[in-house]
């Protein structure tokens, strides 16, 4: 199994090192000639303005779009969630691969003073603690999507099919189970 | 539930969220604008680019909040402001307004001729320049979430960040080498307090994002920081006093993604227009130095 993280900007080493920790043959992603020799990829936190101008200027936002509509795993934490999501509840236009049935709300839950830890109960997985950057609040879920966590009654952990989002980065507490958890749909897939 | 805000991983955090990133001076929500649609990361919300501050002379301060808050309304990325070395009350004000991140920079004038601010002190998180290890240590110490080298801002002369990056990757190799006892000594020898040494042998590098800083002016400027092994780039006056500032400033957002790619920089480097008005950092007066303020 070979799992990708998108290299393009934010903190994508921190998913390699959580991957490679787990065992598994992970490698940075800058082209699409690359998306094509990974069996699953993670889009990290950082800033999806910056991911998708990249994106789509290297030409790797079709490749993923027509990839993850046919049952690729993609994994997205914080900006990846943003640029999986269908809907986007701001005034923003953007590329994105709008492949999840969820609209999601940029920076809902504040500006950086208001980015936050808590402890939350994640289905599959049990109590983990979860830290919030800036966060993308997801306001709606559409059918076929599964709410695996949620804080403060907006779903913070999703899944539908061979896709996961969440609003919090996993990679930044050291806690492997969420990756784990992702790997499995990627032996799936 | 309960919420945990301001904690020292949630303010490193958002620096690790910007990294291979670059962040762009601007003085007005066009500006931002710009920025942002040519992919930074965050901008930093100022009165005066470097070049002008240097140009202009007399003190500078913190921007007015007016032009800040436009700032923060214009765009969604994160928005960083720059208070002078020491004015803890102008860091008080930028806190309020809400701002992501404070710069406690050099490139103002300073408030304080000996200290620093406690950043414990405060939610929101602060970046600090540092030419040497030392510095950086001492700078955590005091509770900065990120670093970045000071370089010679307003230059568009890579040399003294080229410098103060390569001194601080020496200086890491020596702490990583050095044994608890000669870590003791280290520490008193370059008055950096030997709790964060220990920190940086234990990680083997620094414990906060580290970007490149001052006289960043071009693609190739910025190839050669993130070679160095900075996490990022801050463009000061290098993109918005450049002749073409949208073009040259999503040429520099592909170089730090692609520092590695000689065939991608030599495609964006192509056809930039003409770079900022530069002067050389070696024929700088030692009284016109930004980089000497605050140690």
């Amino acid at each position: 199994m070979r799992v990708g993280v998108l290299g393009l900007q934010g903190d994508f080493r921190e998913h390699l090192t959580v991957l490679r920790s787990l065992g598994v043959e992970a490698r940075d992603v800058r082209t699409k000639e690359q998306i094509l020799e990974i069996d699953g990829l993670i889009i990290p936190g950082g800033e999806s303005t910056t991911m998708a101008y990249l994106l789509e200027k290297t030409g790797m936002l079709k490749v993923l779009r027509e990839r993850g509509a046919q049952g690729f795993p993609i994994y997205g934490t914080c900006a990846g969630m943003i640029l999986l999501a269908r809907e986007l509840d701001d005034p923003y236009p953007e590329q994105r691969l709008a492949l999840m049935e969820i609209a999601v709300k940029r920076n809902a839950y504040g500006r950086q003073l208001d980015s936050f830890e808590a402890d939350l109960q994640i289905k599959h997985i049990g109590s983990f603690h979860a830290v919030f950057i800036r966060a993308p609040k997801i306001v709606r879920v559409g059918s076929g999507v599964e709410i695996l966590a949620e804080h403060d009654g907006a779903p913070v952990l999703v899944r539908q099919k061979n896709l996961l989002a969440s609003s919090f980065h996993p990679e930044l507490t050291g806690d492997p189970r969420v990756h784990r958890y992702f790997l499995e749909m990627v032996a799936q897939g | 539930m309960e919420r945990l805000t301001g904690t020292f991983k949630v303010k490193s955090g958002l620096a690790e969220m910007l990294k291979g990133g670059v962040i762009m001076d601007v003085v007005n929500a066009e500006q931002a604008k710009i920025a942002e649609e040519a992919g930074a990361v965050a901008v930093m919300a100022l009165e005066r680019v470097p070049a002008d501050i240097r140009a202009a002379g007399g003190v500078a301060r913190m921007a007015d909040p007016k032009k800040i808050k436009e700032i923060m309304d214009a765009v969604t990325i994160p928005v960083m402001a720059k208070c002078r070395i020491g004015h803890f009350a102008e860091a008080q004000i930028l806190e309020a307004l809400g701002v992501d991140y404070i710069d406690e920079s050099e490139v103002l004038t300073p408030a304080d001729p000996e200290h620093h601010i406690d950043k414990w002190q405060f939610k929101v998180p602060f970046v600090c320049g540092a030419r040497d290890l030392p510095e950086a240590c001492r700078r955590i110490a005091e509770g900065a979430a990120m670093i970045r080298t000071k370089g010679e801002a307003g230059t568009g002369d890579v040399i003294e960040a080229v410098r103060h990056m390569r001194l601080m990757n020496k200086q890491i190799r020596m702490v990583r080498q050095a044994s608890d006892e000669e870590l003791v000594t280290l520490g008193k020898e370059w008055g950096a307090p030997v709790e964060v040494l220990r920190l940086i042998k234990e990680l083997g590098k620094l414990p906060v994002v580290n970007f490149a800083a001052g006289g960043i002016a071009t693609p190739a400027d910025a190839a050669l920081m993130m070679q160095l092994g900075c996490d990022g780039i801050f463009v000061g006056s290098g993109i918005f006093k450049s002749q073409d500032p949208e073009r040259r400033a999503r040429a520099i957002v592909m170089a730090t993604t692609y520092y590695n790619d000689p065939k991608v920089l030599a495609e964006v480097s192509e056809d930039l227009g003409e770079p900022m008005r530069s002067i050389s950092a070696a024929h700088l007066p030692e009284r016109e130095l930004l980089q000497v303020r605050g140690n």
